[in-house]
């Protein structure tokens, strides 16, 4: 048998070239995580002062006294103009926005590629691009008659009011529907002779096998659904129905004529409004990252 | 256990494509009966409508006594085995097998014994609790004969379901489904597109070609007497030799030779004359001269590519039988010729 250790090689010492190529693409890395992070940072140093100093003196680079203060008033102390909402209500209603939008856009998407795909439906592939062409409707675009409906049917101030108009746009569908085009038709039929319904199919086959997909598309939705700014302010004018987004501006607005506004507060919310999407994303990379390009079949 | 009839089925789809003609014949109970032919010949749609997951356009199905034109597939009574094998890749091969059952309502305890069974009759047992991504091909297959099995069907209908595996694993599954089959004595149809599974497992053979049957019989009949030029091309390896002839005065005689033979069947005029590669020897004084340009060596056999009068010709020799590349006498086995319509193919 040849000896299979490995021999160390004789260090040859020879000078690096320096591959300029590398330091340029690590150059411009940097200069980009910089210019990401440097806003929530200044964010974070910001909340640490006290509102007269931010006044007085602008954003702040060192950290000050305040920050537990500041964090703690934003979270906690009732405020707004009926001083009954404080921070932890917001960040409540901007989780039912965000689960709320996510869950919603899934099933009602799933089920719209289920019907579109599986059924031998009259004008399916009409349905589908009426529902495709959604996506060049935003609710920016109908933002008056989605108002003006939602408003009629006295959903107003109300978390069906928050979230349903959202809810209605071809993302979700459009990604389940290639998603479920490309699941063998063979497993559908197998469970068809293995006495499996429509409804059956769908709840024991399909929705297992989309798993990475709806972790991909949740992800995806609540980000979006949490970072709504226009809608809710829009649509809930009782303070007790805001989110943080909206929270943040409350604050800065709140100030009667002899009151500097909590600017430390609104960036402390800020920096708490940023925290879950970023958590989300974090720790549901892996699915996000499998959901999108390969598909356990 | 059942026996399946089809009356006049025929498939038209919608866009006006007519998979399957008007076709009839009778499965026997227990019988197992392989559906061949080339790809697209229908044989596939046959099967999916025999299964229910093709309408049927004309024609009546029974399975049993039953008339199942309408029925659903999971009531026809029936288990199915996919090309792809179809298993449901989140699932256990436990629970891929006993989904069927549970679908069925049938009590937990009853499901789990069952599954024990079929998983032992299949050597199953030890990847029970494996999903199908951690299984091999082989195992794979036997998971899908596993659903099918633990249902106890009246008929069997198997898609194909060799073909994703690699020859040796498919000599071994062809020899183990057809013993299955065999010990549980149920009515089987099976497609495929592989004259070697179709000879080595069927009771009968269905040939199919262009959505019509050209012939129905067992193994042996198809091979001896083929029905069509279609047949004696399509089954066999290497398939019949067809050259063209002359029958004259109930003698056949090869175009460009003198050489007769008597004929097998009364006709008058060119025909087109099959014999078997194998039923044709070398005979260094045979006065019909065969001219050898390649050489297949396969162990057993060796197989002679050539051409006799211009019209390409195989010779099938035994392994010590020396033979060469060039030019050689060849004698045919009278008793092995067939004479074939030369407009429609069809046996004379």
């Amino acid at each position: 048998m040849a000896d299979t250790t490995l021999e160390t090689p004789a260090v040859i010492p020879h000078r690096r070239k320096i591959r300029w190529g590398t330091v340029g693409d690590h150059a411009v890395l940097i200069l980009g995580s910089l210019l990401m992070i440097l806003p929530p940072l200044l964010a974070l140093t910001t909340a640490s002062h006290d509102a007269v100093t931010i006044h007085r003196e602008g954003l702040q680079l060192t950290l000050g006294d305040d920050l537990g203060k500041n964090f703690h008033a934003a979270m906690f102390e009732k405020g707004g103009f009926t001083q009954t909402v404080d921070g932890m209500l917001m960040l409540m209603n901007s989780f039912i926005l965000g689960v709320g939008f996510a869950v919603g856009k899934i099933v009602i998407s799933m089920m719209a590629a289920y019907a579109i795909v599986y059924f031998r439906l009259r004008f399916a592939t009409l349905a589908f691009w009426i529902i495709f062409t959604t996506l060049l409707l935003p609710l920016e675009v109908r933002i008056l008659p989605s108002y003006e409906a939602i408003q009629k049917l006295g959903l107003t101030n109300t978390y069906t009011g928050l979230i349903v108009p959202l809810i209605a746009s071809a993302t979700g569908t459009f990604f389940f529907r290639q998603f479920f085009m490309s699941v063998p038709e063979e497993l559908a039929e197998a469970a068809r002779i293995d006495g499996a319904g429509p409804w059956k199919f769908f709840v024991d086959i399909l929705v297992p096998l989309s798993q990475t997909m709806i972790a991909a598309i949740f992800i995806i939705m609540f980000v979006f659904g949490w970072n709504q700014y226009l809608w809710p302010t829009l649509i809930t004018t009782d303070e007790s129905f805001f989110t943080l987004v909206r929270g943040i501006k409350q604050i800065v607005l709140s100030y009667t004529d002899s009151q500097i506004p909590e600017h430390g507060q609104a960036l402390a919310l800020a920096i708490v409004a940023m925290i879950p999407p970023v958590v989300i994303v974090v720790f549901f990379q892996n699915w996000f990252v499998k959901g999108l390009t390969e598909s356990d079949k | 256990m059942a026996q399946v009839s089809l009356e006049g089925i025929r498939k038209v789809y919608p866009n006006g494509y007519n998979a399957v003609e008007t076709t009839s014949f009778n499965i026997r109970d227990g019988e197992f009966v392989v559906l061949v032919g080339p790809s697209g010949c229908g044989k596939s749609t046959l099967l999916r409508m025999i299964a229910g997951l093709e309408d049927i356009t004309e024609g009546v199905l029974k399975i049993g006594d039953r008339v199942v034109n309408d029925v659903d597939p999971a009531d026809r009574d029936i288990a199915m085995v996919f090309q792809n094998y179809a298993l449901y890749p989140h699932m256990t091969v436990r629970k891929n097998i006993g989904y069927g059952l549970k679908n069925r309502g049938i009590p937990a305890s009853e499901i789990d014994a069952k599954v024990q069974d079929a998983a032992k009759m299949l050597n199953l047992t030890e990847y029970l609790d494996r999903k199908p991504a951690q299984l091999s091909g082989g195992q794979r297959q036997r998971v899908a004969m596993g659903r099918a099995v633990v249902r106890d069907p009246a008929l069997f209908l198997f898609d194909e379901p060799l073909s994703n595996l690699d020859a040796k694993l498919r000599n071994q599954m062809r020899i183990e489904i057809k013993a299955l089959q065999r010990r549980l004595g149920t009515t089987a149809v099976y497609v495929t597109h592989d004259q070697v599974e179709a000879m080595t497992m069927a009771d009968r053979i269905i040939v199919l070609n262009a959505g019509r049957i050209e012939q129905i019989g067992t193994p042996s009949e198809i091979y001896h007497n083929p029905a069509s030029t279609f047949v004696a091309s399509f089954m066999g390896a290497p398939p019949m030799n067809l050259i063209d002839a002359q029958v004259d005065q109930g003698q056949v005689r090869i175009n460009g030779y003198n050489r007769v033979m008597p004929a097998p069947a009364a006709h008058s005029g060119p025909v087109t004359m099959g014999i078997r590669p194998e039923d044709v020897t070398l005979n260094a004084d045979g006065d019909i001269r065969f001219h050898v340009d390649i050489l297949e060596e396969l162990g057993a056999h060796r197989l002679l590519h050539g051409a006799i009068a211009d019209q390409p010709f195989t010779v099938m020799v035994n392994k010590d039988h020396a033979a060469d590349i060039g030019e050689t006498g060849i004698s045919l086995k009278p008793d092995a010729l067939r004479l074939f319509d030369m407009e429609t193919g069809q046996k004379l």
